[in-house]
């Protein structure tokens, strides 16, 4: 079954996937560093935490918005990907992620104490949260998806 | 769709708590004088930013002025004229100003300010940040030739003549040069003394006041943040007035916590330092209301800890219990965000009686609330030395729908009691005049 989906994959699927796994993990990273750094502004209100916060946000949105238009265009290629549960599952718990982390990018404008404390850190710890669980669908995910080339060569 | 996507962005903002209504139903003449009400602050999604382009004066376009008034344009075309001071033989002096260089890129929100606010100031590349003179030979009030008195300035903005001194406070600091009213060049700088600058350098314009007697000189510092958010390394002698010995060069810090203190001035007769105060950002279009106060030696005026007397503001930390629990309320507010850079008593008789001894105060205007506020000149009447009512418009009708026409800054009274009024993205100084007076 997995083969025979394989056999549809058109040639920009084949080239998407590689390229989202490529970016997918910058923002999730960026949002797990953007937390840490949030807790160090929490904890020290050392002002420059929170510059690195704005900062880490705003780069992760940046890699984010890429990664998101690659999957869309996975999402238009591969029929493997849009018959799958995983595949929307992943999808939807990313986008959350990255509108979430928007709002917190909008919060972490504020001047001081309270872009971090309480609504900061709470979007922070949300985004964060959605980003990892849309990591967590790819341990899982079918591998016509991740992995069809090997799956291709296979007789 | 498009419904779908405004119920989804209002659901989101209801759901983070951070939503700000467009209208803004709050009475601003409730924040008028000593007592002025203040609402809860309130957080936007994002700072509201409301500037206003630039659209300039049309020919024969003019402020508006009470009846019984007239205004004329008595300099045009200038390059960005930020203050004037009037001398005794009818001279103008009209200080060009201009902040060279941009704040260093801390945040991204920077960038994204400073590409809105570039539209709300004049652009043109012609020289600035120069000292002009202004004479009237023929005396009937508009000034017929036009000398450079001073060049190559560093964003200067104060000014103050003391005897045969010519003190001009650049951004970085106090110059003094030997001059003569009646004079049309003046001698060799001298720097009295270095003031507060550096590579942020964000509220630039040092405001000057020399003492009655002129032993001292009283400089306005406006701090390098909004609310201390690039921490209090930045503000180092910053949000003061600091008093300056013109003789040797040094300071002392006469008043702090004031945010942004331009427009300082001695009422007449007196011993007694008045400054208008920019207040803080991002707490909604109702706080905190800018101000006009007295400044008491040694006075702790709130910011960045408190606004207000005691009204903590909660983004500053660590806190300052005791330094709030220190601080004085100001004698009267102007309301918020309106920006008063200028100040000036009124000095002259050739306005009706109300007007001796009030303030003008000059309100460059807003740009963090939807509904703007400010852009026109005010008065405050006095009455034993102190304010007394609501302020009533003065110089109005800066604005043309959505642009600015130009925007006022410092404000003089010239010697034949004439209100001047310096407006620096109109590139003009105004002159209002009593019509009775007029010749």
């Amino acid at each position: 079954m997995a083969e025979l989906n394989t056999r549809r994959e058109s040639g920009v699927a084949r080239v998407a996937a590689p390229i989202y796994l490529l970016l997918f993990p910058i923002p999730v990273v960026l949002f797990v560093a953007a937390l840490l750094t949030d807790i160090a502004y929490a904890k020290s209100a050392n002002i420059m935490w929170l510059n690195f916060s704005e900062w880490l946000i705003a780069a992760g949105l940046a890699f984010g918005v890429l990664a998101a238009i690659v999957l869309i265009v996975e999402f238009a290629a591969s029929r493997a990907i849009r018959t799958g549960a995983v595949g929307w599952a992943h999808l939807v718990l990313f986008f959350l992620a990255l509108v979430v982390e928007l709002f917190s990018m909008f919060i972490h404008t504020r001047d001081g104490w309270t872009a971090v404390v309480p609504t900061g850190m709470m979007l922070s710890i949300l985004g964060t949260l959605l980003a990892l669980a849309a990591v967590a669908t790819l341990f899982t995910v079918p591998v016509t998806w991740v992995v069809h080339r090997h799956v291709e060569v296979l007789p | 769709m498009n419904a779908r996507t405004t119920v989804i962005a209002v659901a989101a903002c209801v759901a983070l708590g951070a939503c700000q209504s467009g209208h803004d139903n709050f009475d601003k003449s409730t924040q008028y004088g000593p007592d002025p009400q203040l609402p809860e602050p309130s957080r936007a999604l994002l700072p509201p930013m409301n500037v206003s382009k630039v659209v300039g004066w049309q020919t024969g376009e003019t402020p508006t002025v009470p009846q019984g008034f007239k205004i004329e344009a008595i300099a045009t075309g200038l390059s960005s004229p930020r203050n004037v001071l009037p001398l005794a033989n009818g001279d103008l002096l009209v200080v060009e100003s201009k902040k060279d260089g941009k704040e260093p890129l801390e945040r991204p929100k920077r960038k994204v300010m400073d590409w809105i606010e570039a539209k709300a100031h004049g652009g043109g590349d012609k020289p600035s940040n120069r000292i002009l003179l202004l004479r009237d030979s023929d005396g009937d009030g508009r000034p017929d030739s036009q000398s450079v008195l001073v060049d190559g300035l560093n964003a200067p903005f104060g000014i103050a003549l003391v005897g045969d001194q010519l003190y001009v406070a650049d951004t970085d600091a106090i110059l003094r040069f030997p001059f003569r009213v009646g004079d049309t060049k003046v001698g060799d700088a001298t720097k009295v003394t270095d003031l507060p600058a550096g590579a942020i350098n964000h509220h630039w314009t040092k405001s000057l006041a020399a003492s009655p007697d002129g032993s001292k000189l009283y400089v306005g510092v406006g701090s390098n943040s909004n609310i201390l958010e690039r921490g209090t390394g930045a503000e180092l002698n910053r949000a003061d007035i600091l008093e300056v010995d013109p003789r040797t060069g040094a300071f002392n810090v006469f008043a702090h916590g004031l945010r942004n203190p331009n427009g300082l001035t001695f009422y007449p007769g007196s011993d007694v330092l008045w400054t208008v105060v920019n207040e803080r950002d991002e707490l909604g279009p109702d706080l905190v209301p800018d101000y006009m106060t007295s400044v008491k030696r040694g006075a702790f005026y709130g910011w960045p800890y408190s606004y207000w007397g005691q009204n903590v503001d909660e983004r500053v930390r660590p806190q300052r219990p005791d330094l709030v629990k220190a601080a004085i309320k100001p004698d009267y507010g102007l309301s918020s965000h309106v920006a008063p850079l200028g100040l000036a008593f009124y000095t002259g008789a050739s306005f009706p009686a109300q007007f001796k001894g009030g303030a003008f105060i000059g309100e460059h205007g807003s740009w963090n609330r939807p509904e703007r506020n400010g852009y026109k000149v005010v008065f405050v009447k006095f009455e034993n030395g102190k304010p007394v009512g609501q302020p009533i418009d003065f110089v109005t009708d800066f604005l043309k729908g959505d642009g600015a026409r130009g925007r006022p800054v410092g404000v003089a009274v010239d010697k034949t009691g004439a209100l001047i009024v310096a407006d620096d993205v109109g590139n003009t100084v105004w002159r209002v005049t009593a019509s009775a007076t007029t010749s």
